[in-house]
């Protein structure tokens, strides 16, 4: 049994403590805005917050992650409230297929918890999740958007 | 060695009815018909539009949404014309099987090729114009005026007259029982006021929330997880696995051969799934191809390059002759690699069979190919399958009908566990290993000047991997072993108007050796496209430079006869601001290409310091005939560009032992935000009655020949063969 914190939440899981957070997070707990793509940290379809900090859960043995504080897309939103992140990304339009976006999402909202008022250098070096849909010009755009929001 | 995959001919027949890559088959559409059908929303005017009695309007779309906007942008078309009040739209998808019980009056559902507007429009349009006229005379009997005196705007009929108005939601029953027009007259694009405004897409709420369900989040009751593993060498086979090695660990309900190249584990989770799928010992039989690798691939295209026999794609004047008297040759050879699509969803498909029937949710850009693909797998007839569409975590063409594919795989392991739903879900690794490949592709260019350096021939041959003659033989055969796609760009306009050639040279040959490895070949985004935009825009610099022109006048000169080619490349000409100075270090290129029927061009500001080249700015310029919504077909244009310049710097699917090399994103890199350039979109609409271009990919192609051919003006290196990571170049 491993406990997770998940969205406030407590979750007593019955796996073997080897299973990548991400798999836990979309099979014993059923929250599936957290997406697989690669299950080498490459591409940032899985990022959650641990502790505020934004990781790639496919890497991450779920042990590695109890008794922490995990937030997945699914707990951004409060009472059905958009985040500021996540209104820029309607108001811009950004989603294109939205596979990578909830990934996206998470690593920016991560960013701007650090840095409220990104410069794009700052964009840059902190996003690095893969989009094969090609929305980076928006993504940064809304960025912007919501840290001036 | 050539691989041909097994085509069952049940599948091979329904596929090809489907259409599909990049030919339209002329499938005639069923009359609209208000008939009674099941599971779709009710009350129906014609076949494309329901409006409910509490007035939302619910719109009929089959064409697939992958992230292109495609749904968005039809919706806008039909409400359009039925002058809908657009805060009430929404869409629903008919199913394949609803779709041939009705004798398919929504036409193909395949969504490649840049299709799904510019070959649905007239008759969705037509759909909401029907719709429209259909509450108008409901409208008319109830008030007993005539329905000519009768206006409709946005939801709402009114008679000036009589002061009297209603709304669609309360004549729609009525109008749903009245005949439905046939052909009506569309409105001009100059009147619209949905169409052509940038809508915003259908579901972004949802997928901003997570709440989006893609085929890998579908959970059904009861439902198992599956894994899949085929022999990594294609065409070769399982020899043999040691399933109780595995069958005891924790979760694992079956270890099963698939169809006769695959093993796949099922169990309760997808990560029990794969961690019993790793430790299973499989032992392959490599067959006929296991030694083939990029080398003996390329040999093998080098050969066709000077080959006697190849199939005419264009051709005018004598290129002999005009090469035979040149007073100046130029001659390049380039060449273009194995790509994958590698889109952020997986492969993945969910098939739940009894005998009784056999049902498939799946992520698909061909429901009707699907369709095709659970018949020939179940065995069992079109009145016992049902396939239900699932939001795409992209496409690319990746997800169009390939024989043998993931829905296939999907259901004869669902076959296995009668009445258990089980979910097939590849590895990204699967994914990597087993992808319907865009094709590889050598060039080589002749071009001949006469003594005043005017351009009086060009051959240009082609060698390499035919696609349709893998996943559409048929069309080939039909063709006399000739694959017109392979033209794309390049196309004579009488064998393939879509993609047709734009320079005017007097002597002209462009041919197609056809060289088919046993790599299964796939639609791509933008696919031929890339490679001939690449071989043709870099080499007509190579010309100019070779004849002292300016890049730009030379091909001005060649384009006259194409005035729309031509303003596509002067507006990004003029927005770059070629021939003016640019910033110090800054270099430019040009690159233009008539793809999809839409007229695109691009223009490129790099710099290169070091082995590092940054593209800085791209100018694209796009002439889809009309826009539908300029803000997706924006988006459209800059996410190509990360598709295509992913590709040109640092994308191969290295071959060896007769395998894919590349595993994962880490060896098959795509671009990060930290490297995508300024993209500035012009859309140039030119209207008029001709055919409408696509736009989700003529784009990509111009992106690659821009930049390379301002790389050259950098540095005055020529390359030629991709991508760039092999020239140790570095996307900054």
């Amino acid at each position: 049994m491993v406990a997770l914190t998940i969205n406030g939440q407590l979750h007593n899981v019955d796996v073997d403590p080897n299973t990548p957070l991400l798999w836990v997070i979309r099979e014993q707990v059923g929250l599936t805005g957290t997406k697989y793509g690669c299950g080498i940290a490459q591409c940032g379809a899985c990022t959650v917050h641990v502790d505020g900090v934004a990781m790639r859960s496919c890497a991450l043995p779920v042990s590695d992650a109890a008794g922490k504080k995990i937030t997945t897309i699914e707990g951004l939103a409060q009472n059905g409230k958009l985040t500021k992140v996540q209104q820029a990304w309607v108001d811009h339009d950004v989603p294109q297929c939205g596979y990578c976006q909830c990934g996206m999402i998470m690593a920016v909202s991560a960013l701007l918890a650090e840095k409220p008022k990104p410069t794009d250098k700052d964009i840059d070096d902190a996003i690095t999740n893969i989009c094969r849909c090609g929305t980076f010009q928006q993504v940064r755009e809304a960025i912007h958007m919501a840290a001036n929001a | 060695m050539n691989y041909v995959p097994k085509i069952d001919r049940r599948s091979f027949l329904v596929a090809t009815a489907a259409a599909g890559g990049g030919l339209a088959l002329g499938i005639p559409l069923a009359p609209q018909s208000a008939s009674a059908q099941t599971g779709l929303a009710t009350p129906e005017l014609g076949v494309w539009v329901v409006v409910k009695p509490d007035e939302t309007v619910v719109v009929r779309v089959v064409r697939h949404e992958m992230g292109q906007g495609t749904i968005t942008g039809l919706a806008q078309l039909v409400a359009e014309e039925l002058e809908a009040d657009w805060s009430k739209v929404t869409i629903e998808h008919p199913t394949p099987g609803e779709s041939v019980k009705r004798k398919r009056p929504w036409g193909a559902y395949s969504t490649g090729g840049s299709r799904g507007i510019r070959e649905s429009h007239e008759y969705m349009r037509q759909g909401g114009a029907a719709a429209r006229l259909m509450l108008i005379q409901a409208a008319a009997n109830e008030w007993k005026v005539p329905a000519g005196e009768i206006t409709a705007d946005k939801g709402v009929l009114t008679h000036k007259a009589s002061n009297r108005s209603t709304t669609y939601g309360k004549v729609a029953e009525a109008a749903s029982k009245l005949p439905v027009p046939e052909k009506p007259a569309l409105k001009d694009p100059k009147d619209w006021k949905i169409a052509g405004k940038p809508m915003k897409r259908f579901n972004a709420v949802d997928k901003v929330m997570g709440r989006q369900v893609y085929g890998a989040d579908l959970t059904l009751p009861g439902m198992l997880n599956a894994t899949i593993k085929d022999c990594p060498v294609f065409g070769g086979k399982v020899k043999s696995f040691e399933a109780a090695k595995v069958a005891g660990m924790k979760g694992v309900k079956k270890v099963l051969q698939v169809g006769e190249s695959a093993v796949a584990v099922v169990a309760d989770t997808w990560w029990q799934a794969k961690v019993a799928l790793d430790a299973l010992p499989i032992v392959w039989d490599e067959g006929p191809n296991a030694k083939v690798s990029s080398a003996s691939i390329a040999e093998m295209l080098k050969a066709g390059l000077d080959a006697e026999q190849a199939f005419v794609g264009n051709e005018n004047g004598d290129i002999k002759a005009a090469l035979a008297s040149a007073a100046k040759k130029v001659e390049a050879v380039y060449s273009y690699p194995y790509q994958n699509h590698a889109p952020m969803e997986p492969m993945n498909a969910t098939a739940r069979y009894t005998p009784d029937k056999c049902e498939l949710w799946a992520p698909t850009q061909d429901a009707e190919g699907s369709f095709a693909a659970v018949l020939a797998a179940s065995g069992l007839p079109a009145d016992k399958c049902e396939v239900y569409q699932m939001d795409l975590g992209g496409g690319f063409g990746r997800r169009g009908a390939y024989p043998g594919d993931f829905v296939h795989q999907a259901v004869l392991i669902s076959k296995e566990m009668p009445g258990t739903p089980v979910k097939l879900l590849w590895s990204r690794e699967e994914d990597m290993a087993h992808g319907r490949y865009h094709p590889v592709m050598m060039a080589k260019m002749v071009g001949a000047f006469d003594k005043d350096n005017n351009l009086t021939g060009l051959h240009m041959r082609l060698s390499g991997q035919s696609i349709l003659a893998a996943v559409r033989p048929q069309v080939v055969e039909q063709q006399k072993g000739r694959d017109p796609l392979v033209f794309q760009g390049l196309a004579s306009q009488a064998m393939l108007a879509e993609h047709s050639f734009s320079y005017t040279i007097p002597n002209l040959l462009i041919d197609h050796a056809m060289r088919n490895p046993h790599v299964p070949p796939g639609f791509w985004r933008g696919v031929n496209i890339n490679q001939n935009a690449i071989f043709m825009e870099c080499f007509m610099d190579e010309l100019a430079q070779a004849a002292g022109q300016d890049e730009l006048e030379f091909r001005r000169k060649l384009l006259g006869n194409h005035p729309r080619n031509l303003a596509a490349l002067n507006a990004v000409a003029e927005k770059i601001g070629w021939g003016k100075p640019a910033e110090p270090g800054i270099h430019r290129g040009l690159a233009h290409l008539k793809a999809f029927n839409a007229y695109v061009a691009a223009a490129a500001e790099v710099s290169v310091t070091g082995d590092k080249l940054k593209v800085h700015r791209i100018v694209a310029a796009t002439d889809p005939t009309f826009a539908v919504n300029p803000a997706q077909i924006d988006r459209q244009v800059a996410g190509s560009f990360v598709y295509g310049l992913s590709a040109l710097y640092y994308q191969e699917c290295t071959i060896k032992d007769g395998r894919v090399v590349e595993t994962n994103f880490d060896t098959y890199d795509s671009m990060r935000i930290a490297q995508m350039p300024k993209v500035e979109s012009i859309l140039m609409p030119s209207g008029g009655s001709g055919p409408w271009g696509g736009v989700g990919e003529p784009t990509i192609c111009v992106a690659a020949p821009a930049v390379m051919n301002a790389y050259f003006k950098a540095t005055g290196k020529r390359i030629r063969s991709f991508p760039l990571k092999n020239h140790d170049i570095a996307m900054a």
